[in-house]
């Protein structure tokens, strides 16, 4: 008699071993099938993640050794422009007591193998360097179970849940998401560059085991729809660019090259200055929004985290979302194993639970982000100098009245974006985010 | 035939550290894994079950997170594993864990007499290849170091035929079993496990023995058993890194100033006048 799970998770980064700890907890009978040598070996991320979303999954995961690298106490903007930078930074004190790891950074490699572990000692099976090459259906056309690239590999279950990533070959091959399309993907490249973990604390300013985000928007990008961040990790600084599929295929720019540039850029090298680049990667990123969430439920199926494209491109959100996505549809599919009906009927809970949470409303709310960024492309071309030479008119301390000075000042922006246009921006930009 | 493999837990040596300082290893976050020549060994004792029919036993001997060698043994069709695990065992060298594997073997004998042993040629590791012709002196078997082919078993007169690599070449020996393999990488490439044989491998038990278990001397296991000692372990020299030119305001600049400074050398642009000979 062949063996049958309750559920086959299709991936063993955030999505599916919330979705794995949170079934096994209530004595589901999971299998997570993972393609990679180990989870967290195909991964990468900007580098952080939310206490409070793990926090829902695994209650005690401080005490538990989580692989945290650094809590993040200050969050950074920056624009750049290719001379300089404006700069906006938030630190707060209650991020080093009640909002202590709010945010954290972690190393994918480490943390997706300290996750799944817990996800194993709630019992969920993790099976790795094994790809999920289709779905099995029965005559209905219902999910029933996976088929792996092993012998024999075939695997009955009474609901897969997809949590492949953003790049699920499995998720096109079956038709449950369209081919992600150029313009809802983001490249991004990311170095991680090894400094000593005191000087990483001296130049950020912060005490042991704090950090910081960067977060960096300008010209940077090479006038591509983008954006670049520095995180801190204990021994090391991620430095990441990316920028829109579709940018980099008109504007024929290398991902490298512009990690190159935005290395030497005088407001990021002095912070990596002297460290050694130790890993690159690259991977994409689901920046559609809201457009590009495909529908979250079939019979038999559950899509969640960036297979389902969830991500939030404004305040640069995804593993919040992934966590969640899983756990949500993990309580679906407890509920649906309760009632013992796999079909969309119960299924569709799923979807609810998504609407009621914030991940749904929060995409839905920032809904025209994705096309805001898209129809101002000045944002990434002419602005950045524009406010930087606008600055520097104001401070620049010479025998020029203040009165002269702030003319200029109006003249760099205006030289560049008409007062209508300037208007149009602020318009669509509160309009994106309200 | 009962067919028993060694196989050891080995830091994944493509990332191993030495600290300059303390010349030691650096073996904080280092991954394991099983050593490549031990599942060459594993791969063959299941050909032979394949073959010959045969209980195939994997053995390891190391903290107790090594049982994940083991079970990647069972994914592949061991029938059966045995974790040595003991805080005795702990620090030994290759004298004391030939001592400690032979006392295994012949535990695993009392249930069914072992035919065949299976080893690794060497560990990546250490690259001592003692252990295994160590257990072969101490169980008294029939030793085959080397191996390339195991071409023939032949159960009735328990005779056994291999290929092993000698020095420009390779020679076709046979011998009595009991005998014991130790085998190079290119006998044979370890299979992947299919998905059954994979999820049972998680679930199934792995024994775990300790000194008692196999009637071990406490005084002939891990560092009391070691007469070994490490007076020292050093780094290798590290060359001198040669001069570099910073590509970052383009690489065909970064080209002319490399080319100016060897050219600058009278030497080199004598030698290059008269065409370049290395």
């Amino acid at each position: 008699m062949e063996e049958k799970f309750d559920v086959a998770i299709v991936g063993a980064g955030p999505a599916g071993i919330s979705a794995a700890c949170v079934l096994a907890d209530r004595g589901a009978k999971v299998i997570v099938v993972e393609r990679g040598e180990y989870p967290g070996s195909k991964n990468m991320f900007g580098g952080v993640l939310y206490g409070q979303s793990l926090g829902r999954v695994i209650p005690d995961y401080a005490q538990k050794s989580c692989p945290i690298e650094r809590n993040i106490v200050e969050s950074r903007i920056s624009y750049l422009s290719e001379e300089g930078s404006i700069g906006f930074a938030y630190r707060d004190q209650a991020f080093f007591g009640k909002l202590h790891n709010n945010a954290f950074t972690v190393g994918r490699a480490k943390f997706d193998r300290w996750f799944a572990e817990q996800a194993r000692a709630k019992g969920a099976l993790v099976v790795c360097s094994t790809v999920v090459t289709d779905l099995l259906r029965d005559g209905a056309g219902r999910v029933i179970g996976v088929k792996t690239d092993r012998a024999d590999g075939e695997l009955h279950a009474k609901v897969v849940l997809l949590a492949d990533g953003i790049n699920s070959p499995l998720a096109v091959k079956s038709g449950f998401r369209p081919e992600a399309r150029p313009e809802s993907v983001a490249l991004a490249v990311k170095e991680l560059i090894e400094l000593p973990e005191e000087v990483i604390d001296e130049r950020f300013g912060v005490s042991a085991g704090n950090g910081v985000t960067i977060e960096i928007l300008g010209s940077v990008t090479l006038g591509m729809n983008g954006v670049a961040f520095v995180y801190t990790n204990r021994r090391s600084i991620s430095l990441g660019i990316g920028a829109n599929l579709c940018d980099f295929a008109k504007q024929r720019v290398r991902p490298y090259e512009m990690i190159e540039r935005l290395k030497l850029h005088p407001a990021i090298s002095p912070l990596i200055k002297g460290g050694k680049p130790r890993e690159y990667l690259a991977h994409w990123l689901p920046e559609g929004g809201w457009e590009s969430v495909p529908k979250l439920f079939h019979d038999g199926l559950l899509i969640a985290g960036d297979s389902a494209m969830l991500f939030n491109a404004l305040h640069r959100e995804g593993s919040n979302l992934a966590m969640t996505s899983g756990r949500l549809a993990a309580e679906t599919i407890l509920h649906a194993l309760e009632k013992g009906d796999f079909t969309s009927r119960t299924l569709k809970g799923y979807a609810a639970r998504m609407e009621e949470s914030f991940v749904l409303k929060d995409l839905k709310k920032y809904r025209r982000f994705p096309s805001f960024l898209k129809t101002h492309g000045e944002l990434f071309t002419t602005l950045p100098r524009g406010a930087l030479e606008a600055l520097r008119e104001i401070l620049t301390v010479d025998d020029t009245p203040k009165e002269t000075r702030r003319k200029s000042a109006w003249r760099a922006i205006r030289g560049r974006l008409t007062p209508l246009g300037l208007l149009r921006l602020l318009f669509d930009a509160w309009r994106s985010i309200r | 035939m009962h067919v028993a493999v060694c196989i050891k837990q080995v830091p994944d040596t493509a990332e191993v550290k030495i600290d300059p300082e303390t010349n030691t290893l650096v073996r904080a976050g280092i991954e394991s894994m099983a050593n490549p020549y031990d599942m060459t060994a594993l791969e063959e004792a299941l050909r032979l079950k394949d073959k010959y029919g045969a209980k195939v036993t994997a053995l390891s001997m190391g903290p107790p997170q090594a049982d994940s060698v083991l079970r990647q043994a069972l994914s592949m069709g061991a029938d059966d594993a045995v974790l040595l695990s003991d805080r005795a065992f702990a620090g030994a060298d290759t004298l004391a864990t030939s001592y400690t594997l032979s006392k295994a073997i012949e535990t695993l004998g009392l249930a069914q007499p072992v035919d065949l042993v299976l080893c690794g040629k060497q560990a990546i590791d250490g690259d001592t290849a003692q252990t295994g012709p160590g257990i072969a002196e101490r169980l008294g078997l029939t030793q085959f170091t080397y191996v390339i082919d195991v071409e023939s078993i032949d159960p009735d007169t328990r005779r056994v035929r291999v290929r092993r690599k000698v020095d420009g070449g390779f020679e076709v020996i046979s011998g009595r079993l009991p005998a014991l393999l130790s085998v190079e990488l290119e006998l044979a490439t370890p299979r992947r496990a299919s998905l059954p044989m994979l999820i049972d491998s998680f679930r199934a038990p792995i024994k775990i023995w300790d000194a008692k278990a196999i009637n071990a001397s406490l005084d002939l296991v891990g560092l009391k058993g070691s007469p070994t000692w490490v007076k020292a372990i050093a780094s290798p020299q590290v060359h001198r890194a040669g001069p570099k030119w910073d590509a970052a305001q383009g690489l065909s600049q970064a080209v002319s100033a490399a080319m100016d400074t060897l050219f600058s050398d009278e030497n080199f642009a004598a030698a290059f006048q008269k065409g370049w000979k290395p």
